[in-house]
C-alpha cells in the first residue's frame, strides 16, 4: 500500500512540472504583450525594452522559468493590473465561494446521479429507465450558461411570489449579513495561520452559519446556492446517472447474482449488498473525474449568477484584460486538479486490492 | 477438404456458414449504416443533424433577412428587443412579422439563430478536424515507435489532460488574443489528447499481429504500414470519439464566446447571441431562448448520434 502511494506521488511530479512549464509558456507566448497591457497600445519599443528589462523579460527563458518556479514556491502568482492585489490575495478570498459551490454542485450530482443510476438500472426498460437515460442525454447537452439562464428566469420571474421562487443573484439577500467568525467568537486578537484558515472558513457562508448556529442565515445562503449548485451539477449529474446504470447493469448479469438470487434474498437485498459494492468503484473514479468539469463551469455558473468566487474573478480579469489574474488562477485550480485527482487515485487503492498490486 | 468440412457440418446439425454469411454482407460500409440505423438513438441524431444541415445550407433562403441587418428605417413599426409576433398566431398585422423577435439591435432574431447554425457546424467540424489530426499523429507515432518517444509524447499528453478542459482553453485564448479562430484553436489544442489516446490503443493492438509482420514481409514500407495497416483499424474509435467530440466543441466554444474570448460581434454565434442579450433576460427571455435552444439541439444531435454509432459497432451490444 505504501509502495504504492509513494509510486503514484512521484508520477505526479513531472506533470506538476508540465504544469508549470505550460502556464510560464502561455504567459510569455507574445512578446512585449505584457508591456502593452499595462503602458497601453501606444506604448513605443524603448519604452517596451526598459520594462522588459525591468521585469526581468528580457534574461533567458531558462532563468526566468527558474525565477517563476521560485515565486510559485514561495506563493507569488504575479499582481492584478487592475487591482494591484496580489493574485494569491485575491485567491484566498474567492475561494471559499467556489469551494462551497463546487461541493453542493457535487453532493447534488452524486446523490442523485447514484440515486436515479440505481432505480434505472434496477428497473431496467420500465418508464422510469427510459425518461432517465433520455434526461441524461438531455443532461449532457445542455450549455450550462443556456441552463443557468433559463432556472434564473424561471425561478426568478415566472415563479415570483411562490413558495417555489429562489434568489438568481449573489449570496445573501441584500440586508443580511454575516459575521466572520473571528468577530462572532471574540477571537479579534488572533494572527497569523489561524486567524487566515477562520477567515478563510468564514467565508464559506453556509459553513460559517452552521459553525455559528445563525440558522436564518444559513437558510438564506442556502436558498442563494440551489440554483448554481443545480446548473453546475446537472452535467456531472447525468454523467454519473449513466455510468452508475451501466456499472450495475454489468454487475446484475454475473452469476453470482444469480446465485444470491437462487439463495431467496429479496431483489433490494441483492442490489443492495451483492450489486453496489461491486458496481460503485467506476463511480468514483467518474466523480473524481468531474470535479474538472466542475471548476470550468463554475467560470460560467458564477458568472450568471453574480457568485464572487475564482470563477467570476476570471471571467472578471477576462473582461478586463486582467490575464495574470487568469493565468495565475488557472496555474492553482490545475494543481488542485491534479492533486485531488491522487487523493481520488488513493482512495480508489483503498476501495478496490487489485489496484494496490498493479 | 472443404467439401468434407461441409459434410461434417451438415452431420452436426450445424447450418453451413459461408454462403449463408455470403448472402447476409452486404459490405463493411453498408452493413455498418444498416446498424447504425437500428439504433434509435442514431436516428434521432441523423435527423436532428439533418435538419441543422439543411438550415445551414439553405439559410439564405430560409432566413428573411441578413444576420446583421438593422431593421431600424428597413422596416415599419419594428422596435427592439421585441417578444416573437407571429401573423398566424394572432399577432396584430400592422406590427411586422418576425417569429423569434427581434434584437437589441433591432435584427430578426430568427435570421441570426439561422446562420448561427453555419458557425456551429463549421466550428465543429474545423475543430475536431484539426484535432483529430493532429491527435492521431501523435498517437500513431508514439504507438509505433514506442519506447523512449511513446513515453515522452504521452507524458505531454498527460499533462493536457491534467487541466480542466475549459480553464486551459481560456488561458491559451487569452495568451493568443480574443477571436472565434484563436478559440478553435484552443479548443482544438484542449481535445489533442483524446484522439493520441484513441490513436495509440488502436496502434498498441494490431502492432504484433501477423498481418502486420506479413505486410512488412512483403516490403511494405513503415509510413506504408502505418497508414495502409494500422491506421484503417482506427477509423471506427475515431469515428465514436470524433461525433461525440463534435458536440464538446460546439459547446466549448460556444462558452468562450459567451465569456467574451470567442466570436466577436456582430457575428451571428448562438453563444454570444446569448452573452450579449443574458443582461435583458428578466425583459426578453426570447432571446436567451430561441439559441439556447439551437445550441442544445445542435449539441443533442452529436453526442445522440456519436452514442448510437459507438451502440452500432460495438459486437457485444449486437447480439
Amino acid at each position: 500500500m505504501a509502495t504504492y502511494i509513494l509510486r503514484r506521488i512521484l508520477l505526479t511530479i513531472p506533470v506538476l512540472f508540465g504544469i508549470l512549464l505550460l502556464v510560464f509558456f502561455l504567459s510569455r507566448v507574445l512578446p512585449g504583450s505584457q508591456c502593452y497591457a499595462l503602458l497601453g497600445e501606444h506604448a513605443t519599443q524603448a519604452q517596451c525594452a526598459a520594462f522588459d528589462h525591468a521585469q526581468g523579460l528580457d534574461r533567458p527563458i531558462p532563468v526566468q522559468f527558474a525565477d517563476y518556479l521560485g515565486k510559485v514556491a514561495t506563493g507569488d502568482l504575479g499582481t492584478s493590473i487592475r487591482t494591484s492585489t496580489p493574485v494569491t490575495t485575491l485567491l484566498i478570498q474567492r475561494l471559499p465561494m467556489t469551494i462551497e459551490l463546487a461541493f453542493y454542485a457535487l453532493f447534488f450530482a452524486t446523490i442523485g446521479g447514484v440515486i436515479l443510476g440505481i432505480i434505472s438500472a434496477y428497473r431496467r426498460n420500465s418508464a422510469v429507465d427510459v425518461v432517465t437515460v433520455a434526461g441524461a442525454n438531455i443532461g449532457v447537452s445542455i450549455p450550462i450558461f443556456v441552463l443557468g439562464l433559463l432556472l434564473a428566469y424561471v425561478f426568478a420571474v415566472m415563479l415570483k411570489g411562490t413558495p417555489f421562487a429562489l434568489p438568481p443573484s449573489g449570496r445573501l439577500t441584500p440586508g443580511v449579513d454575516i459575521v466572520p467568525l473571528a468577530v462572532r467568537w471574540g477571537l479579534t486578537d488572533l494572527q497569523g495561520p489561524p486567524r487566515a484558515f477562520l477567515d478563510f472558513i468564514s467565508n464559506i457562508y453556509t459553513l460559517n452559519a452552521l459553525l455559528s448556529a445563525q440558522w436564518a442565515i444559513f437558510a438564506d445562503a442556502f436558498r442563494h446556492m440551489i440554483l448554481p449548485a443545480i446548473v453546475l451539477g446537472t452535467i456531472p449529474l447525468a454523467i454519473i446517472t449513466r455510468i452508475t446504470r451501466s456499472s450495475l447493469l454489468d454487475v446484475l448479469g454475473l452469476d453470482y447474482i444469480r446465485t444470491a438470487h437462487a439463495k431467496g434474498l429479496t431483489d433490494r437485498n441483492v442490489v443492495r449488498k451483492h450489486g453496489l459494492p461491486n458496481a460503485i468503484l467506476p463511480v468514483v473514479t467518474i466523480i473524481g473525474l468531474q470535479l474538472g468539469s466542475l471548476l470550468g463551469g463554475a467560470v460560467l455558473t458564477e458568472t450568471i449568477f453574480n457568485l464572487a468566487g475564482v470563477g467570476r474573478a476570471v471571467s472578471e480579469g477576462i473582461a478586463a484584460r486582467d490575464y495574470s489574474v487568469v493565468q495565475g488562477f488557472v496555474l492553482v485550480i490545475a494543481i488542485g486538479y491534479l492533486l485531488l485527482n491522487l487523493i481520488v487515485d488513493i482512495s480508489y487503492a483503498f476501495l478496490d486490492p487489485r489496484v494496490r498490486l498493479t | 477438404m472443404t467439401s468434407s468440412t461441409v459434410r461434417a457440418n451438415e452431420a452436426l446439425g450445424e447450418p453451413i456458414a459461408a454462403p449463408v454469411a455470403a448472402r447476409r454482407s452486404g459490405g463493411l460500409w453498408r452493413d455498418t449504416l444498416r446498424n447504425i440505423l437500428r439504433q434509435r438513438n442514431a436516428v434521432v441524431g441523423l435527423i436532428l443533424l439533418g435538419f441543422l444541415f439543411l438550415t445551414a445550407i439553405f439559410a439564405d433562403v430560409i432566413a428573411p433577412f441578413p444576420p446583421d441587418q438593422v431593421l431600424i428605417g428597413v422596416e415599419q413599426g419594428v422596435k427592439k428587443s421585441s417578444p416573437p409576433c407571429i401573423h398566424l398566431l394572432g399577432c396584430p398585422a400592422e406590427q411586422p412579422q418576425h417569429i423569434f423577435g427581434t434584437d437589441s439591435n433591432v435584427r430578426d432574431e430568427f435570421s441570426r439563430v439561422v446562420y448561427g447554425s453555419r458557425v456551429s457546424l463549421f466550428v465543429g467540424f474545423a475543430t475536431v478536424g484539426v484535432a483529430i489530426l493532429i491527435g492521431t499523429l501523435i498517437g500513431l507515432v508514439a504507438g509505433y515507435v514506442g519506447g523512449w518517444t511513446d513515453n515522452v509524447l504521452m507524458r505531454l499528453m498527460d499533462i493536457l489532460l491534467v487541466f480542466p478542459a475549459l480553464l486551459l482553453a481560456i488561458a491559451i485564448v487569452t495568451a493568443l488574443g480574443a477571436s472565434l479562430i484563436n478559440a478553435q484553436l484552443a479548443i482544438a489544442i484542449v481535445a489533442i489528447p483524446i484522439y493520441a489516446r484513441v490513436m495509440r490503443a488502436s496502434v498498441l493492438s494490431v502492432r504484433e499481429s501477423d498481418y502486420l509482420t506479413a505486410s512488412r514481409a512483403l516490403g511494405e514500407s513503415s509510413v506504408g504500414l502505418l497508414f495502409r495497416r494500422i491506421l484503417p483499424n482506427a477509423t471506427t474509435p475515431l469515428i465514436v470519439a470524433g461525433t461525440l467530440g463534435i458536440a464538446g466543441a460546439v459547446l466549448d466554444v460556444a462558452a468562450l464566446s459567451f465569456l467574451g474570448l470567442g466570436a466577436q460581434p456582430p457575428l451571428a454565434e448562438w453563444g454570444s447571441m446569448i452573452a450579449l442579450e443574458s443582461g435583458r433576460l428578466f425583459t426578453a427571455p426570447h432571446l436567451i431562448f430561441f439559441p439556447g435552444i439551437a445550441l442544445v439541439l445542435t449539441v443533442f444531435g452529436f453526442n445522440l448520434l456519436g452514442d448510437g454509432i459507438r451502440d452500432a459497432l460495438d459486437p457485444r451490444l449486437n447480439r
